[in-house]
C-alpha cells in the first residue's frame, strides 16, 4: 500500500510539473506579455516600467523565468499578485476557504441526497418513486448549471424574497445564521448536478448488489429488507461509488465559479475574473496550479480509498 | 457509415462509451455531466434484477425517448435551417414601442432589452448552438480517434508519450484556461469550436486505444500484418470499425455538452461575441433586467435543456441500439 501511495505521488509529480509548464506558456502567449498591466497604465513612465519588469524579474529570458517561477512553486510561493501587490497565496487565501465553504456545503447536500434518494429508488426499482427520480435527474444533467442558479434566485429570492439573492453577508445581518441563509441557494445550484448524477449510480450499483448471492442468502435467513441493505448492500455498492465521489469532487470548483458569479459569492471564482480583467497573471497561474492540484489529489484519493474499501483488490 | 462489425466486438464497448461522453464533461469541466450520471442512466447495472418483463419495457421506454429526442432534435434542427421562414422577426428587428415586453399575442415570448422579439432570437440562436455543439464533437472526435489509434496501435513509448499528455490534459482545471484562451483571443466562433474541441477528445482517445490495445493482438490483426496490410489501413480498415458504436455514442453526446460549454461561455461573456443571437448570449443580455422581465431568463435557458436532453436521450438509445449485448 505505502509503495503504491508513493508511485503515485511520485507519478502526479510530472503531471503538475506538465499543467505548470502549460500554464505558464499560455502567459507567454498573452498579448502584451506578463506585463501588459503595468505597460498599460499611461501615467507609468519608461523607467519606471523596466524598474517593474527588474523587480518581478520579467527582463529575463523566458525560460530563466520559468524555472524561477517552478522553483519558488515548489516552495509554495507563487510570486505577487500584479494587480493587489501583495503574495498571490495570500490573495487567494484570503478567498479560498468561501469557496471551500461553499464547495463542502454543496457535496455534502449532494452526498445526502443522492445516496437516500438512489436507495430508495433501488428498494422499487420502476415503482413511483423511482420513475419520477429518473425523470429528474435527466433535468438535472441537462440543465445549465448556472440558468438553474438564476432560476432559484428568480424565484426565491426575487419573486418570494425568502432568501437573500446574492453575496455572502447582508447588510445588516451578521453571524453563522446569516451566512447560511445566504449559502441556501448557491449550496443548491452547485449540488444539482452531483445529486442528479450520483443518485443514478448509487441506484444502479445498489441494484447490482440486490441481485447477488449473498443478498439472496440474508433474505433466507430472515433478515428484515432494510437490515440487508444497511448492513450488506450498502457496503458493498458504495466502493465504487465513493471512487466517483472522489474523482468528481474537484469538478466543484467549476460549478463554483459559475454558482459564485450568479449569486456574487465571494470566493475564488470572482478573484478569477476580477484578476482576468486587470490581467493579473500571477494570480490567475496560482488558481489554474491550484486547480489542478485538486483534480491530482482527488484521483489519488479515489485510487487509494478504492483499495482501502475493497480488500479484494491488492493495491500494489 | 458502414455498421460496425459487431461480432468483432468483444468488449461492451458502447457502454463504456457512455461512459466516455460523461467524463468528457467533467474533465472539460464546464457543465455538470458525470461519468456516474450516464452509467446510471443507463441503467447498466440493474439487468440481473429485473424480469424478461422489465426488461422489455425498460427498452421500450428508452426507445420511446430516443424517438422523442430525434423528434425534438430533428425540429430543432428545421429550425436553425429554416429560421428566416419561421421566426416572426428578424434577428436583429427592433420593436421600440415595445422595450422588455411582456409575452403577448404580437410577441409570444416578450422582447429584449432593445425590443427585439425573443421568440425570433431564440430560433435563430439555435444556428450558432447547433453549429457550436455538431463542430465542436466533430473536431474531439476526430483528435480522439487519432490519439487513441496511434497510441493503441503503436503502443510503447509513443503510447506512454500520448497517454502521459492526455493525463495532463484532464489535470486541467478546464474552465479556468478556457477562460484565460477567451480573454487573450477575444471571442468568436471559431474560437469556441477550436478551444472546446481541444478540450474534449481526451476520454474518446482513452477508450479507443483501450480497445485496440487488445483488437489489435487479434488473429485477424495478425492475418492482415502476414499479407502486408499497411499500418494505416489496418487501423482505419480492420480496427476502427470495430469501435464505430463508441465513437458514435461519444460524439452524439459530445454535442450536448459542447452546446452546454458554449452556453456557459457565452453566459460568463467570453464564448460567442456579444450580439450573436445564441442562447448562453441572451442569458448574459437578460441578467440586468431579469427581475422585470423573467421570461427573457426563463426561455433561452428552457431552449437549452429541452435540446440537451433530446440529443441525451439520443444517445442512450444509440447506445442500445448499438449494444449487441442488451
Amino acid at each position: 500500500m505505502l509503495r503504491f501511495l508513493v508511485r503515485r505521488l511520485l507519478g502526479a509529480i510530472p503531471l503538475l510539473l506538465g499543467v505548470a509548464v502549460l500554464s505558464f506558456l499560455f502567459m507567454q502567449l498573452a498579448p502584451g506579455g506578463p506585463d501588459a498591466l503595468f505597460a498599460r497604465n499611461a501615467r507609468m513612465s519608461e523607467a519606471q516600467l523596466q524598474q517593474i519588469r527588474q523587480n518581478m524579474g520579467l527582463d529575463r529570458p523566458a525560460p530563466e523565468q520559468l524555472l524561477r517561477w517552478i522553483g519558488n512553486l515548489l516552495r509554495g510561493d507563487l510570486g505577487i499578485s500584479y494587480s493587489q501587490y501583495r503574495p498571490v497565496t495570500e490573495v487567494i487565501g484570503d478567498v479560498f476557504p468561501n469557496t471551500v465553504l461553499l464547495m463542502a456545503v454543496g457535496l455534502t447536500l449532494s452526498l445526502v441526497l443522492a445516496l437516500s434518494f438512489g436507495i430508495l429508488a433501488a428498494r422499487h426499482p420502476y415503482g413511483f418513486f423511482d420513475n419520477v427520480a429518473s425523470f429528474l435527474s435527466y433535468f438535472g444533467l441537462a440543465m445549465p448549471v448556472f440558468w438553474f442558479g438564476l432560476m432559484l434566485q428568480l424565484f426565491f429570492a426575487v419573486r418570494l424574497g425568502w432568501l437573500p439573492s446574492a453575496g455572502m453577508v447582508g447588510a445588516n445581518g451578521s453571524g453563522p445564521l446569516d451566512i447560511a441563509r445566504h449559502l441556501i441557494l448557491p449550496a443548491i445550484t452547485i449540488a444539482i448536478g452531483s445529486i442528479a448524477g450520483w443518485s443514478r449510480y448509487v441506484r444502479s450499483s445498489t441494484l447490482e448488489q440486490l441481485a447477488q448471492d449473498y443478498v439472496r442468502t440474508a433474505r433466507a435467513k430472515g433478515l428484515v429488507d432494510q437490515r440487508v441493505i444497511r448492513g450488506h448492500v450498502l457496503r458493498n455498492a458504495l466502493i465504487p461509488f465513493v471512487t466517483v465521489v472522489a474523482i468528481d469532487a474537484p469538478l466543484y470548483l467549476t460549478g463554483a465559479v459559475l454558482t459564485e458569479t450568479v449569486f456574487s459569492w465571494p470566493g475564488m471564482g470572482r478573484l478569477f475574473f476580477d484578476a482576468l480583467t486587470v490581467r493579473d497573471y500571477p494570480v490567475l497561474m496560482g488558481i489554474l496550479i491550484l486547480g489542478a492540484v485538486l483534480i491530482v489529489v482527488g484521483n489519488l484519493l479515489a485510487d487509494v480509498v478504492y483499495g482501502l474499501l475493497d480488500p479484494r483488490i491488492s493495491v500494489r | 457509415m458502414s455498421l460496425p462489425r459487431i461480432d468483432a466486438v468483444d468488449e461492451p464497448v458502447a457502454r463504456e462509451a457512455v461512459a466516455a461522453g460523461a467524463p468528457s464533461q467533467v474533465a472539460s469541466g464546464l457543465p455538470e455531466g458525470r461519468v456516474a450520471a450516464l452509467a446510471g442512466l443507463a441503467g447498466s447495472g440493474d439487468r440481473p434484477a429485473r424480469s424478461p418483463g422489465q426488461l422489455a419495457l425498460a427498452r421500450l421506454r428508452r426507445a420511446k425517448l430516443a424517438v422523442f429526442g430525434l423528434v425534438v432534435l430533428a425540429a430543432l434542427v428545421l429550425a436553425a435551417v429554416f429560421a428566416e421562414a419561421i421566426a416572426p422577426y428578424g434577428e436583429n428587428e427592433i420593436d421600440l414601442f415595445n422595450i422588455t415586453a411582456p409575452p403577448s399575442a404580437e410577441h409570444p415570448l416578450g422582447t429584449d432589452e432593445l425590443g427585439r422579439d425573443e421568440l425570433s432570437r431564440l430560433i435563430y440562436g439555435s444556428r450558432v448552438s447547433l453549429l457550436v455543439g455538431v463542430a465542436t464533437a466533430l473536431l474531439a472526435t476526430v483528435v480522439g480517434i487519432a490519439v487513441g489509434a496511434v497510441a493503441g496501435y503503436y503502443g510503447g513509448g509513443v503510447d506512454a508519450l500520448l497517454m502521459r499528455f492526455v493525463d495532463v490534459v484532464l489535470a486541467f482545471p478546464a474552465i479556468f484556461l478556457l477562460l484565460i484562451l477567451f480573454s487573450i483571443t477575444g471571442s468568436s466562433v471559431g474560437g469556441v469550436i477550436l478551444f472546446l474541441g481541444l478540450f474534449s477528445w481526451m476520454w474518446l482517445a482513452r477508450i479507443i486505444r483501450g480497445e485496440f490495445l487488445s483488437l489489435k493482438e487479434r488473429d485477424f490483426i495478425e492475418a492482415a500484418h502476414a499479407i502486408g496490410v499497411p499500418d494505416g489501413r489496418i487501423i482505419v480498415r480492420h480496427l476502427l470499425p470495430n469501435v464505430v458504436a463508441a465513437i458514435v455514442v461519444a460524439t452524439t453526446l459530445n454535442v450536448a455538452y459542447a452546446m452546454l460549454a458554449e452556453a456557459t461561455l457565452s453566459f460568463l461573456g467570453f464564448g460567442v461575441p456579444p450580439g450573436t443571437p445564441t442562447w448562453g448570449n441572451m442569458l448574459n443580455a437578460a441578467r440586468p433586467n431579469y427581475t422585470t422581465a423573467p421570461m427573457l431568463a426563463i426561455a433561452p435557458g428552457m431552449a437549452l435543456t429541452v435540446a440537451v436532453l433530446a440529443i441525451n436521450f439520443v444517445g442512450d438509445g444509440l447506445r442500445d441500439a448499438l449494444d449487441p449485448r442488451r
